[in-house]
């Protein structure tokens, strides 16, 4: 049986979506790469970081929550929307403390990724200098938290994948921060290593211990391929 | 947590069964009885009701009204707004912290007072205004300060001179001039099929009158064909855009017209609960109306078989905000409604296909509610008859700021500014933000534009300014309340606010060169275009409208500098001097 399908077009390129696809999953099977940070294909899209933001039949939307429907006219790879969001990845650079140079994710970064993807090159906006402590109550895993984009991956997957609910966000705002346990120490909650949470951290907020330089710096992967290469490969190859 | 303390939690759980859905009302209650919600508290609660630790953490620190920490016994929230300090609520903050001897956002020693700002209470046409625990304080003068003190040391009443609300309701029109027959609209309704009423409002042309101006009858149509378990009507109540005070004013003048239009929809709709969200700050009104529900569901206007029509069952339930101006957007009010962090939702779905308890749900605001109960009561062609083609009927204009009659105007759409600048005595204004901080800064080159949908659409907020005034402060002020009020949950918004305001210190500091106000036009321009929900797409609107209509107030505040450093030496410098405990020796390091 065969779901049924819609059409529709990403920069004038024709796409086939099936039934229940968002506009990016859509254009992710039909090699048609939209910048995205917060969406990961595991998890319920939560449209934090509006980075996958399409001009979608005249407006502004975020592909990851919209509904692929027939007829839709999207545009992804415009001037303009690349400028929106390499001004978006900058903010996100100037709000938490990134220093690439040293950082343990650097080359499996996908902020960074999206930094050179997008050229961004030295922020325009003045830097927010958060300063939180970092967690390293962990036997196995720390938190920094100056790092967090808040893409709420961790979050979901706790939740829909670890059936745990270790973390969760408070305050709000830009007062707003990632919290653990109601408000306790990742060494005294139910997290492991091993957990799926553990795993789909698109910057160096949550860090396993004694991992971090397993794979040399140059051998990573964003430095074999630029972010959404793995999808745009997919381009007019034969659908599986 | 004392044996009693956790007796009083248990008890206050058992109120509402322990439902994890009113978690609002378990946390405001837990809040009044003990001043705040606690760690403790926060895990109590999270066992009694079964949800875990973080969505209750992540509930509570999401409100303004709810501290997990210890604050004063009495709290005393100043309204902080343009129109606040003109009217001279920074004296009166100088005057409470002279008296209490603690800055704004401090405790007293002795715990007993906790002063601070807060987000517009509602009351622009009555300023300098505040709220003491949950009584309103209105025009206040610095002289009024040290006998509202000794009033809440000693636990007296609050002096009348301060302690009371005036009603708002300055200029009535065609929709509130008249008798209000409690249920009249209703029963016009009842003598209708409920696709008829639907029709009858899709033929008087209502548009939502909370700004967005969504046509009402489509919204009915949409909610009543969509399937659902249940039909819920959700009356928007909170009330949050600065210089609005409209349906503070229905509900305290006219709530009769607001919950007979409530239970209209009720009947149109097939919905058999109503809700009514209503904000924290008007806690004062929910004794009131809630005993006007009380006092309708014994006259037969609310509950079981409403005005003897069998199978007409509609009752309402009010819940009550905890400041968060977001909740005011539709999807995060449902979403508070739920008893979580007052967040958006992404669209589709709509709420008229999947809103409160994914149910089928109409939210409407209160103006709108009480336009409705009058259309069923008077005809659609009589509210077709007023206003323009394309913008029926009456707007219900919040006024405040510079003029002689401030307060609720109504007046029938496609009224020019001028003409509304001439009936609230405002000749010499230079300035109105109309529509609230989300809405438009106006010039007297436009003050010849109508207010309609179609041409200058607003949710009534009308603040005048006159030529005295710094409009780029102003700007300013907007662009910090859109910090404070942002709900972080995207980041263009979260991160843009707090670099829009950023950027508006420079301008005003004058500091900025042209360079920076073009980065700066960008940056309003991509948090409009990126941000998730009305908030953040709307935040930048102070700064957009004002280089748009006041381009030589940005002129005059140039700096003649090729550049400026974002951050001035003395800041960078700012930690090293901490540490080395004095200032660097270079003179012009200093500057």
């Amino acid at each position: 049986m065969t779901l049924p399908t819609v059409t529709f077009t990403v920069d004038g390129a024709r796409v086939t979506a099936t039934e229940g696809q968002s506009v990016l999953e859509a254009c992710d099977a039909a090699g048609a790469y939209i910048p995205r940070l917060c969406y990961h294909a595991d998890l319920q899209p939560t449209g934090t970081c509006r980075l996958c933001t399409c001009v979608i039949n005249g407006r502004h939307a975020a592909a990851c929550v919209t509904p692929a429907a027939a007829g839709m006219v999207v545009e992804n790879d415009t001037a303009a929307l690349t400028a929106d969001r390499r001004t978006m990845i900058e903010m996100l650079f100037v709000e938490g403390d990134h220093p690439c140079p040293y950082c343990v994710a650097s080359g499996d970064c996908e902020l960074q990724a999206l930094g050179y993807r997008l050229r961004m090159e030295s922020p325009t906006q003045p830097y927010l200098w958060p300063r939180q402590a970092i967690d390293s109550s962990h036997p196995d895993v720390f938190l920094d938290r100056d790092r967090c984009v808040f893409c709420a991956r961790c979050i979901e997957a706790s939740r829909l994948e670890d059936g745990k609910t270790v973390f969760g966000f408070e305050g709000r705002g830009i007062a707003m921060r990632l919290n653990v346990d109601g408000d306790g120490r990742l060494g005294d909650s139910q997290f492991a290593a091993i957990d799926k949470a553990a795993k789909v951290c698109p910057v160096a907020c949550i860090v396993i211990k004694r991992d971090g330089y397993r794979v040399p710096n140059g051998a990573r992967r964003f430095d074999k391929a630029m972010i959404g290469a793995d999808i745009e490969a997919r381009r007019g190859a034969p659908k599986p | 947590m004392t044996p009693s303390d956790k007796t009083a939690i248990d008890a206050i759980l058992a109120t509402v069964h322990a439902d994890p859905g009113r978690l609002m009302d378990i946390l405001e209650a837990v809040q009044r009885r003990f001043g705040r919600v606690d760690a403790e508290a926060i895990a109590a609660i999270a066992h009694g009701v079964g949800l875990p630790v973080e969505d209750v953490t992540a509930t509570v620190t999401f409100y303004a009204f709810l501290d997990t920490g210890p604050r004063g016994h009495h709290r005393i929230r100043l309204s902080r707004t343009p129109v606040s300090f003109l009217k001279g609520a920074r004296a009166v903050a100088d005057a409470f912290e002279a008296a209490l001897g603690v800055s704004m956002g401090e405790t007293t020693a002795d715990g007993l007072f906790t002063i601070q700002w807060t987000s517009d209470i509602g009351m622009g046409d009555q300023e300098p205004a505040a709220l003491a625990d949950e009584h309103v304080l209105t025009a206040m003068a610095p002289g009024d300060v040290p006998a509202i003190i000794a009033a809440l040391r000693a636990s007296r009443p609050l002096p009348a001179k301060n302690a009371r609300v005036t009603p708002s309701l300055v200029q009535a029109g065609p929709l509130l001039i008249g008798p209000v027959v409690a249920g009249a609209g209703i029963r016009a309704a009842l003598a209708m099929t409920p696709d008829q009423v639907v029709e009858t409002i899709t033929a008087s042309k209502l548009k939502g009158r909370g700004g967005a101006g969504f046509p009402t009858g489509l919204k009915w149509r949409l909610t009543r064909k969509a399937a659902g378990v249940q039909h819920y009507i959700v009356c928007n109540a909170d009330e949050g855009e600065p210089g609005t005070f409209k349906d503070r004013m229905l509900l305290e003048q006219f709530p009769d017209l607001v919950i007979d239009g409530m239970t209209i929809a009720g009947y149109a709709l097939g919905g058999g609960e109503g809700l009514l969200y209503l904000r924290g700050e008007y806690a004062y009104l929910l004794k009131p109306l809630s005993d006007l529900l009380a006092k309708r569901r014994q006259d037969g206007l609310l509950g079981a078989g409403i005005l003897g029509r069998e199978g007409f069952d509609f009752d309402i339930r009010i819940q009550l905000g905890a400041g968060a101006y977001v909740c005011g957007e539709e999807s995060s009010l449902l979403e508070s409604l739920e008893g979580k962090r007052g967040t958006p939702r992404d669209r589709p779905p709509f709420p008229t296909e999947r809103g409160y308890l994914k149910q089928p749900t109409a939210i409407d605001n209160v103006e709108t509610l009480a336009c409705a109960a009058r259309i069923l009561e008077r005809g659609a062609a009589w509210f077709t008859a007023l206003g323009t083609d394309k913008s029926s009927g009456t707007k219900l204009m919040c006024v405040s700021g510079d003029c002689a009659r401030p307060g609720v105007h109504e007046l029938a759409f496609g009224v020019t500014v001028n003409e509304l600048l001439d009936i609230v005595g405002a000749p010499d204004a230079a300035y109105v933000q109309f529509s609230g901080p989300s809405g438009l800064a106006v010039a007297p080159k436009d003050f010849g534009r109508r207010i309609a949908y179609e041409d200058l659409s607003t949710g009534g907020s009308t603040m005048i300014f006159g030529p005295d005034r710094d409009v780029l402060d102003i700007a300013l002020q907007f662009a910090d309340f859109f910090v404070d009020e942002s709900c972080g949950w995207c980041a263009p918004c979260r991160v843009g606010t707090t670099q829009l305001k950023a950027a508006m210190e420079m301008i005003v500091a004058g500091r900025a060169t042209r360079a920076d106000i073009a980065a700066t036009h960008a940056l309003a321009g991509m948090v409009a275009r990126m941000s998730r929900c009305g908030l953040g797409q709307t935040a930048p609107n102070p700064i957009l409208s004002t280089m748009l209509n006041f381009p030589e107030a940005y002129e005059a505040r140039l700096s003649a500098a090729d550049f400026n450093p974002r951050v001035t030496l003395r800041a960078a410098l700012g930690e090293a001097v901490s540490v080395q405990g004095h200032e660097p020796i270079l003179a012009e390091a200093a500057t």
